[in-house]
């Protein structure tokens, strides 16, 4: 597990919804084939509309034309992220497209537990609206150790929520990772 | 300790008497459902995970019913069938639904309860967030992803926080103009698409058990559209009646404790309450008909595993009998047995396909169709600036299909009132 993890925001607003994050048509590619799983990059936040994504300005393109990953590496949103359907394919598109981590101020709970026990991105909570307070294409430094982050931009630092319980799943980068080691299950 | 019967059915599946709201628990699984969208996938994960050779925990408490995109060209689509029917010769899973037999049934959810999968006081996990709907039965469903399904595949158990309960309370006997789906849009303008997240939805009083088991199911059916981890109705007579008629497979009843502890409740008298939608782009966007009344239509849409049961086309034909569509209007029955009872049953001196066929409707065959858009050839879904009129259960930006589309939420005889006027109508207008 990365103790720091640094880059560009891409900045959402509130109730992004898993239809928003992938879009329903494209849940026929296949996540285990290479070729068909950068497809879930390419179309990852596909369904936001347009003014909405990149935000306070919008109208950022979150996959430039034509790539399959983002130039962006955390996500900051607003309350209840990932709100909607079950599929995995929401978190996993994200982590396709190279994001690590989400801060939001809360989140829908399927979506929650796809995060962390599929190991795809670290889904921090803050108690602060900082989808209103940080820019997309703002430089961000998450401590995973001290749970702070820093905008380098801006040159603010914030407090995220402690992951808690879920630390330990995602410090083992997953739920079958953690139920081996804490012997849940055989070793492979 | 008191207990609600959410903690009840947990605690029994965790072999523990009692379980504490906010503790996570470790669950033994009776059911675990999926489908053509998450099925290949977790497949995938449950091979990477316990060996290309691993065989799943009982094959009997696996139930796969195909549903999504079923009636398309997408190649992709066909292919993840294929990977269905592979993964069910292989293991011998007895309870696969295959397309393009006389096995397939349609809607997932509601083809559980028409099975007999549905058996009040046991745990069903399931990779759709629909799952939640079973608890209509007086029993634990919620949904989960991928990876945690093929935990479950291999172990048959999953951990889960065990929630906080909250109650609504629905006074009064139905007026006729009012259904299921009034009712919790109602419950979603008050609390929110994240009012419930986390927790479970307890629906009681007398306008709730005196609905069949397919209203009730509409409410659970959307616990999920407040973020609720289940919706629960404890079963009664109506209930036991279904299972039996479905199923010959033991059950266990458990009820709320009268001094179990809620994180809230939630009070309604039916009588006060009137027909509603939910405006685009957010389930939670109430308002009454008569507020947004006049609104142009471009199509209405009656399916779903929320709004394309029986009771929803019965209550469709009512308005539509000897009337004429002035939108495209399309009849979508949750499952092969609901499309038959279209055929069978009457409303009067008609039968429902007649009257939808005269009204100038079109049926389409079973399946998830486009309550979530699906393939580009989908029926029924949304393009351009269409303005929608739905009995599903979710409206975000682009659900049915296109991104500029809005789509209304409503129960079946708003989305039939409407279909007629090619407006927004308050089916009071036609009762």
């Amino acid at each position: 597990m990365e103790k720091i993890i640094q880059g560009k925001a891409y900045v959402l607003g509130k109730n992004i919804d898993t239809d928003q994050i992938i879009p329903a048509e494209h849940l026929v590619y296949s996540l285990s084939n290479p070729e068909e799983v950068k497809l879930y990059g390419k179309y990852a936040l596909s369904g936001v509309p347009p003014d909405q994504g990149g935000l306070p300005a919008g109208n950022i393109p979150f996959i430039q034309e034509g790539r399959f990953d983002s130039d962006f590496t955390i996500i900051i949103g607003g309350p209840n992220f990932g709100c909607g359907s079950s599929r995995e394919h929401a978190p996993f598109a994200l982590k396709v497209a190279g994001i690590k981590a989400i801060i939001a101020e809360s989140y829908a709970r399927i979506f929650y537990r796809n995060s962390v026990d599929g190991g795809f991105v670290i889904p921090y909570e803050t108690s602060e609206q900082l989808n209103q307070l940080i820019n997309t294409g703002d430089e961000l430094k998450i401590d995973v150790e001290s749970n702070t982050l820093e905008n380098l931009t801006s040159k603010a630092t914030y407090t995220l929520k402690p992951l808690g319980d879920v630390f330990s799943i995602v410090e083992a980068g997953g739920i079958f990772a953690y139920a081996r080691q804490e012997n849940l299950m055989a070793q492979p | 300790m008191a207990q609600t019967i959410t903690q009840k059915i947990l605690a029994k599946a965790a072999n523990r008497a009692f379980v504490d709201a906010g503790e996570s628990v470790w669950l033994n699984v009776d059911i675990l459902l999926t489908h053509d969208v998450c099925g290949p996938p977790t497949f995938d994960i449950f091979k990477e995970e316990f060996g290309a050779d691993a065989k799943v925990w009982d094959p009997k408490k696996i139930v796969v019913l195909p549903d999504h995109y079923i009636f398309t060209a997408n190649e992709h689509a066909h292919r993840n069938i294929d990977l269905l029917r592979q993964f069910a010769k292989e293991q011998g899973l007895e309870n696969y639904y295959d397309v393009g037999t006389d096995r397939y049934k349609g809607v997932c959810h509601v083809a559980l309860a028409e099975e007999g999968f549905n058996l009040p006081g046991t745990v069903l996990f399931g990779t759709d967030s629909h799952t939640c709907t079973s608890g209509a039965f007086g029993m634990f469903g919620t949904g989960i992803g991928n990876t945690d399904a093929a935990f479950i595949l291999g172990t048959g158990k999953l951990w889960e926080k065990v929630p906080e309960s909250m109650k609504f309370t629905f006074d009064g006997p139905m007026p006729e103009y009012l259904t299921a789906k009034d009712l919790i849009l109602q419950i979603l303008g008050d609390i929110t698409t994240d009012g419930a997240t986390y927790r479970a939805m307890e629906f009681d009083g007398e306008a709730i058990f005196s609905l069949p088991m397919e209203e009730r199911m509409t409410l659970t059916n959307m616990a999920i559209e407040a973020g609720g981890m289940n919706g629960i109705i404890a079963a009664d007579e109506i209930t036991e009646r279904y299972v039996r008629a479905t199923s010959s497979k033991p059950y266990e009843l458990f009820i709320s404790d009268p001094d179990a502890t809620y994180h809230s409740k939630y009070r309604y008298d039916v009588r006060k309450l009137e027909p509603v939608v939910a405006q685009p782009h957010s389930p939670d966007n109430r308002a009454t008909v008569r507020s947004v009344q006049g609104t142009k239509i471009t199509k209405s849409y009656i399916g779903s595993c929320t709004g394309g049961k029986l009771t929803d086309f019965v209550m469709a034909a009512k308005i539509l009998k000897g009337q004429k569509v002035s939108v495209t209007t399309n009849i979508v029955p949750a499952t092969v047995k609901v499309a038959l009872d279209l055929e069978c049953e009457r409303y009067d001196g008609q039968t429902l396909k007649q009257i939808f066929e005269d009204a100038g409707c079109t049926i389409a065959l079973p399946s998830c169709a486009a309550c979530l858009g699906g393939p580009a050839d989908t029926v029924g879904r949304s393009v351009d600036n269409d303005v929608v009129v739905s009995t599903t259960n979710r409206n975000f930006p682009g659900r049915m299909g296109s991104k500029h589309a809005g789509v209304y939420l409503a129960s079946p005889l708003t989305a039939a009132a409407s279909a007629i006027t090619g407006k927004l109508t308050d089916p009071r207008d036609f009762l």
